[in-house]
């Protein structure tokens, strides 16, 4: 967990001086012969901003209404009041952005020693013996002023405004206006709402010119799309063309933050009354960042989501892709009732049929081939008591261990989980943030507000090694721009006791010094860089795939050469939902819940489970699907996964559904390769059933659910057990709770994490496994700032379990000696060596295919205001390569190869070295995977003119 | 020379021919005073200016050398010359870009080096398209002449003059405002703290910020040293000063007189200054620094012309416009004029300006057209005091900015001098000034 208080420095000067001094790290020493040198790359962005300047703890003592507080030293008053209880009235002022002291509702009476004066809350730092009064006279005066002053030009349309009910124009009227106006003039007038981008809306009219979207859209965003346009009460806000919309991964959060109803969604416009609203604290699950959510309904159906304040994950925010998913749930094409193929179609049956048939299938596979001959893919969007259910299903009742929550798109689990892991904070906070390749504000997109923050405010240098430019370029120190597929050799040249003699990967040599000076300067400042002790990282490696035209022997390069290195730790970049959860409940092959090695754990599980467990490590997605091809997979499960579309090979994964002899897709959607299966179950998804969700982190959340799922979809885990039943086993429990108890009981890495108190509502911030021996202790979350927080009512937002509600924040269990004794011991080291190197061969020119955030997704395809925002698939090339064919950025070009051929319009990106062609993954019509296969070598293409 | 026999100073080239010329100005010793300073260390120069003790003539009436002496210890400096003369009867500076460039460019100059200041920009208020062209004109000039530039007159000592012509926007002669207008943002004032530009200011370096006029005292400060700047004057207010006036009198005009030696009946109806007012009518009242300052009225015409002796009337010295209105004037209209004015140029950053603004003025709009209430009057001054609690003299605030409480002095001036002829306009219902008896176009506002 991260600690927001402040630490004092613990460390030495000598600490700081000496390159070997990262004392405190095991591993092996810092090599000394990376001499500290000049940075050859430096960002188009400038010098970074530098460390922000700590406050040496000083306290000073304020009084405010009469009460004496101790506050630190250059607090901003408008937070020393709150901390000490007294709420300041305020609109512009938003804790996660700078003050601009714009609206002036937060004027209080100070004594000074000029007389009393007002003074704004928002930008005035608390001074030793402060006097405030917040009731005074003179501050009741200012408030009344500048609320009725406020309403001079805002209409009173309330009973048709969205934000009625929940506006803090309304609410702070009601507290701290005057009763009535005494303006009888005509307010100013403009077109009501005007479309600023496919999902807000701006009412002029309203607007207070608080600048909290405009301030959010350039300081947090890193959008400025929007900025004020002329001057006194005719400013409006604006968009700088209509051919410019604001076009911002994370424009709905100005939505949220509006303290007016000036901007609305268009997925929520009319859509409810804000007290007609239920509303469940929950997570989100569109990927795996695990953004804290208030998730409201009304009449049993989804209309809104926002963000919560979760100080160590997404600070209230939340990207668009998460706040707007929700209408896929709401969608008439999820699945509702079961299906079965009868004379090759898919009919509606009870889920009694539908089970017999799925387990009796199954059944036929196992008694055929044993557990070999069967296969569970997917996982991630399972709930984590979901993936511990399939997990113990698969392997003790199904006998297999060909289980793979990933499509062959991520990094191997024996890889990832035995890697020390960092929490977002801790990389935010690191000196150094090196990622491979990962491009987070596409895949992660609050993971990158979060990452961006720190570039810019808290001097984190960020190195990137990358085949091409990404979010994340305009914050990085270096971007180190390699040659698709030769990432293992740039690690290596990184890694290595010398600067290299000459470019590596088609990156400079001066380049690579540079990076290797960033890394040497990482150690240095690590152990005394803002008092932070040894034991916080140095460097943070974000490890991810970066394209999905290549395997990923570069990753496990990269993983080989880093994970020795002192003072690094791991932040994970698979993206999809809870894959987190779903490897941490044993939805890998080879390793079992709690990150346990199966080998290490099968004395454990066997005992615990009461069932043998398989012998030898089982298959991946990929080699599931290469022996499903050849008619060895006789039953496959697809856990919520849709291979034809996410598994990088896409002629690989069609060969392989066509292979599997039975195949059963429990989904919540009919997918391509739900179409294909022989039953398909109907699932439940978020906010229709409880869980908890474990994000990149290794935080775990509480699931709220507050819906039901469409038709007679289940929860995932209910499915697991009913087949179990069939099957003839019983997996124990029938409730979640009696899951979790389990999961607690067998799981080392869930011991003491109690899933009571993760669902109260202290529990916003998560636990964070492994706990250590602290514990799992629950961290009170600040108290929500109504404010900051529009449209929840904190005091409302209720966990699921009515019995939860009673739970005062439990003290937390300590497993006793003798239950902990006998756990197997965690995964702790990456498996493997290093791959060798994938020789590069074949076609002129290299294939490069990143996801983007709007794709063609299950998910955005089903959301109807989400979907249209995906972009058209294209081929994107340096425009020098384009002049060179002759061809101007939308004529077609002919992308193909010995797999495929792909005919797509041509762009122009210049940051693309020559050699190199940019296919964005799974952009509606044109889909990249048909041009790559599964062996893991670099997918290379020719381009030509299309005739 | 002045009315007082004083020598005039910044005016004194006035009337020649030609006299932002290059060679006209170094016919009248132009550049000497900078080629005195480069003699004297940039600390002899600034003790010069204490002694001195020039006033910055924009308004705030703040010490030039103290001001000078409050930046920060760091570089890069910047100095930012405020030429965005925009308020309505101030053109004082208007008319020393126009007519004498070359003193403002050297006034900067020794401004520059007094401070070490690495760049000058000259602010200056886009509409002065002549005074642009001229001052652009005369650095193009002084950089030929080596008065800018590198190795300045020889003197191994460097620095870059850049006119930069504002977009229109009053509120950028706020000196924060300009400065993020300079950094190509939008012009609205910085919150305080931190208070001085000298600490943080331009890009966030310390920066200094003068008026026009208050360079343009350098050169003859230089050339005729402090002490016969500071034996002219009285009390604080050192040197002389350029009165702008305006208004209901004979001679209309810019009149640079000794500091605290002159009263405003001098200025206004002494024969060689104002002439008495038009057609020989009443004074009714006259606004004495500026459309932002309290008004006064006939029984304070003996008040000498000197910043503390304004102060101790309630009101300011600002800028030096002083504009006098007879008794044709209507005070609703003139009040209801100036709001305007601020309405329209309030930058819309806090919520009493932007919205307040714009409220006054309607109200007056409504009283003038013959819709007031008497609950108006209460109404007015209680808008003020949002904006202006107190609605006194030096002025508390809610805003950022000053812009805010300029707007209360008109409308609280006219009610509190003349709240009959306002309750007239309420009882009536309608104006009782006839519009073709008001001068210009003022009665469309």
């Amino acid at each position: 967990m991260s600690d927001p208080t402040p630490q004092p420095a613990t460390t030495t000067a000598g600490d700081a001086t000496a390159p070997g001094s990262a004392a405190g790290h095991t591993g092996r020493e810092v090599p000394v012969h990376l001499a500290p040198r000049p940075v050859i790359t430096e960002s188009a962005v400038g010098s970074p901003p530098p460390p922000v300047p700590r406050s040496p703890g000083e306290m000073v003592t304020v009084t405010i209404d009469g009460r004496q507080v101790v506050v630190p030293k250059g607090q901003l008053l408008i937070e020393a009041a709150e901390a000490a209880g007294t709420y300041i009235p305020r609109f512009c002022y938003h804790p996660r952005m700078k003050p601009v002291g714009m609206c002036r509702m937060c004027l209080v009476e100070v004594e000074g020693p000029r007389g009393s004066t007002l003074m704004p809350a928002c930008y005035n730092p608390v001074a030793d013996g402060m006097k405030v009064s917040t009731t005074s006279e003179m501050t009741k005066k200012a408030q009344d002023g500048v609320l009725e002053l406020l309403l001079v030009n805002h209409p009173l349309d309330c009973p048709v405004c969205d934000k009625g009910g929940e506006c803090p124009l309304q609410d702070q009227t009601l507290a701290y206006g005057p009763g009535e106006s005494r303006f009888v003039e005509e307010k100013r007038h403009w077109d009501k709402p005007i479309p600023i981008s496919e999902l807000v809306n701006l009412d002029r009219e309203r607007c207070i010119q608080c600048g909290r979207c405009v301030r959010f859209a350039d300081e947090v965003a890193g959008d400025p799309l929007i900025d004020f346009y002329e001057r006194g009460d005719r400013t409006e806000v604006a968009v700088f063309s209509a051919t410019h919309p604001f076009a911002s991964y994370f424009s709905g959060n100005v939505v949220q933050i509006c303290p007016v109803g000036a901007l609305t969604a268009t997925p929520y416009r009319f859509r409810a009354r804000p007290w007609d609203l239920d509303q469940v604290e929950s997570t989100c699950t569109s990927c795996s960042v695990g953004c804290r959510v208030a998730v409201q309904t009304s009449g049993d159906q989804l209309v809104r989501k926002i963000g919560v304040d979760c100080d160590p994950v997404n600070w209230a925010w939340l990207c668009d892709k998460g706040r707007f998913d929700y209408e896929a749930v709401n969608s008439p094409e999820r699945l509702g009732a079961p299906l079965v193929r009868k004379d090759a179609e898919l009919v509606e049956v009870s889920w009694a049929e539908a089970l017999d048939t799925a387990a009796g299938g199954l059944q036929r596979a196992v008694r055929a081939g044993g557990g070999a001959n069967v296969a569970v893919i997917g996982g991630a969007r399972l709930a984590n008591e979901d993936a511990y259910a399939w997990g113990k299903f698969a392997r003790a009742v199904l006998g297999t261990d060909n289980v793979d929550a990933q499509l062959g798109d991520g990094v191997p689990a024996d890889v990832l989980l035995g890697l020390p892991r960092a929490t977002i904070d801790e990389a935010a906070s690191a000196p150094l943030l090196l990622t491979l390749g990962t491009d987070p504000k596409e895949e992660l997109p609050v993971l990158y507000l979060r990452l961006r923050n720190a570039a810019r405010e808290r001097g984190l240098q960020i190195v990137e090694l990358t085949p091409t430019r990404t979010g994340l370029s305009r914050h990085a120190a270096v971007t180190a721009l390699h040659r698709p597929g030769e990432l293992a050799a740039l690690v290596q040249a990184v890694t290595a006791d010398h600067d290299p003699t000459g470019d590596v990967a088609g990156v400079a040599a001066g380049t690579i010094a540079g990076i290797r000076a960033h890394l040497v300067r990482a150690w240095q400042e690590a152990p005394v860089r803002r008092g932070r002790p040894a034991e916080r990282p140095s460097i943070v490696v974000l490890v991810g795939r970066a394209s999905l035209a290549e395997g990923d022997a570069g990753v496990r390069a990269a993983v080989a050469a880093f994970s020795g290195l002192p003072g690094v730790a791991w932040l994970s970049g698979l993206r999809r939902g809870n894959v987190h959860g779903a490897l941490d409940m044993g939805l890998a092959p080879g390793v079992l819940p709690g990150r346990v090695g199966l080998d290490q754990g099968r004395g454990w599980y066997e005992s615990q489970w009461g069932a043998e467990l398989p012998m030898g490590r089982g298959m991946g997605t990929a080699e599931i699907l290469a022996a499903a091809a050849r008619g060895r997979i006789g039953g496959l499960v697809l856990l919520g996964a849709d291979p034809e579309a996410d598994f990088p090979d896409a002629l690989h994964a069609v060969k392989g559904l066509a292979g599997a002899r039975f195949v059963v897709a429990v989904d919540s959607f009919l997918t391509d390769s739900a179409r294909k299966a022989d039953v398909v179950l109907p699932a439940a998804t978020y906010a229709e059933r409880r869980g908890t969700f474990t994000n990149l982190e290794g935080r775990v959340t509480h699931l709220g659910a507050i819906v039901t799922a469409p038709g007679v979809a289940w929860p995932d885990w209910m499915i697991a057990s009913e087949l179990a039943y069939r099957l003839g086993a019983d997996l124990g429990w029938s409730d979640l709770e009696g899951i979790w108890a389990e999961i607690t009981r067998v799981s080392p890495l869930h011991a003491g994490v109690d899933r009571v108190a993760l669902a109260g509502a202290a529990a916003r911030d998560g636990i964070v496994v492994p706990a250590g021996d602290g514990g799992a202790a629950i961290r009170p979350p600040r108290p929500l700032d109504p404010m900051a927080d529009p449209g929840i009512a904190s005091a409302e937002l209720h966990a699921v379990a009515p019995t939860a509600l009673a739970v005062d924040v439990p003290p937390v269990k300590q497993a006793s000696e003798e239950e902990r004794a006998p756990m197997p011991p965690m995964l702790t080291t990456p498996g493997g060596p290093a791959p060798p190197p994938v020789p590069v061969e074949g076609d002129a020119h290299r294939l490069v295919s990143r996801r983007s955030l709007w794709d063609a997704g299950t998910w955005v395809r089903h959301a109807h205001h989400l979907s249209p925002l995906a972009r058209a698939a294209s081929a994107a090339l340096h425009p020098d390569e384009l002049a060179d064919l002759g061809v101007a950025p939308g004529d077609a070009l002919l992308v193909s190869n010995d797999r495929g051929r792909l005919s797509l319009p041509a762009a122009a990106d210049p940051s693309l070295p020559r050699g190199v062609v940019a296919v964005a993954w799974n952009a509606p019509g044109g889909p990249a995977s048909s041009l790559v296969d599964a062996s893991g070598r670099v997918v290379t293409v020719r381009v030509e003119v299309a005739r | 020379m002045t009315v007082t026999g004083a020598p005039r100073i910044v005016t004194r080239r006035l009337g020649g021919p030609a006299p932002w010329t290059l060679a006209s100005y170094l016919d009248d010793g132009g550049y000497d005073g900078l080629r005195k300073a480069l003699s004297m260390t940039p600390e002899e120069v600034r003790e010069a200016v204490n002694v001195a003790n020039i006033l910055g003539r924009g308004g705030a009436g703040f010490e030039a050398g103290r001001k000078w002496g409050m930046l920060a210890k760091s570089e890069p400096v910047y100095l930012t010359i405020n030429g965005d003369e925009s308020e309505p009867a101030t053109f004082k500076d208007h008319m020393l870009i126009e007519t004498d460039p070359h003193m403002v460019v050297e006034g900067a100059l020794i401004c520059a080096y007094a401070v070490r200041a690495d760049q000058i920009f000259l602010y200056v208020r886009g509409e002065f398209a002549l005074g642009l062209e001229r001052l652009q004109a005369a650095v193009n000039e002084a950089y030929a002449y080596g008065a800018a530039g590198g190795d300045i007159l020889g003197s191994g000592w460097s620095v870059d003059i850049v006119v930069h012509p504002g977009a229109g926007a009053y509120i950028c002669g706020e000196e924060t405002a300009l400065l993020e207008s300079l950094e190509g943002k939008r012009g609205y004032p910085r919150i305080k703290p931190p208070f001085f530009p000298a600490a943080v200011g331009l890009y966030g370096a310390p920066t200094v910020v003068n008026n026009v006029e208050t360079v343009s005292n350098l050169p003859w400060v230089m050339r005729n040293g402090a002490d016969a700047f500071a034996a002219l004057g009285e009390g604080r207010s050192k040197g002389t000063k350029v009165m702008a006036l305006s208004g209901h009198v004979k001679r209309p005009g810019n009149y640079e007189l000794e500091f605290a030696k002159v009263t405003f009946r001098d200025l206004m109806f002494d024969a060689r200054l104002g002439g008495g007012i038009r057609e020989d009518r009443q004074l009714k009242a006259f606004i004495p620094g500026g459309v932002s300052s309290p008004w006064l009225g006939p029984q304070d015409l003996d008040v000498l012309l000197a910043n503390e002796k304004i102060a101790e009337v309630g009101t300011m010295a600002g800028s030096g416009a002083v504009t006098a209105m007879d008794e044709t004037t209507c005070i609703v209209r003139a009040a209801w004029r100036i709001v305007r004015f601020f309405h329209r140029e309030s930058c819309g950053q806090c919520t009493p300006c932007r919205e307040g603004s714009g409220w006054v003025e309607k109200i007056l709009q409504r009283i003038e057209n013959g819709q007031g209430r008497e609950a108006d009057l209460d109404l007015l001054m209680d808008v003020c005091d949002n904006i202006s609690p107190g609605i006194r003299w030096p002025p508390a605030q809610t805003t950022i900015c000053v812009l805010g409480p300029s707007i209360p002095p008109a409308p609280a001036s006219g009610i509190r001098m003349f709240p009959d002829e306002l309750l007239t306009h309420i009882r009536e219902g309608r104006c009782p000034f006839p519009p073709d008896r008001l001068p210009g176009r003022v009665a469309h506002v």
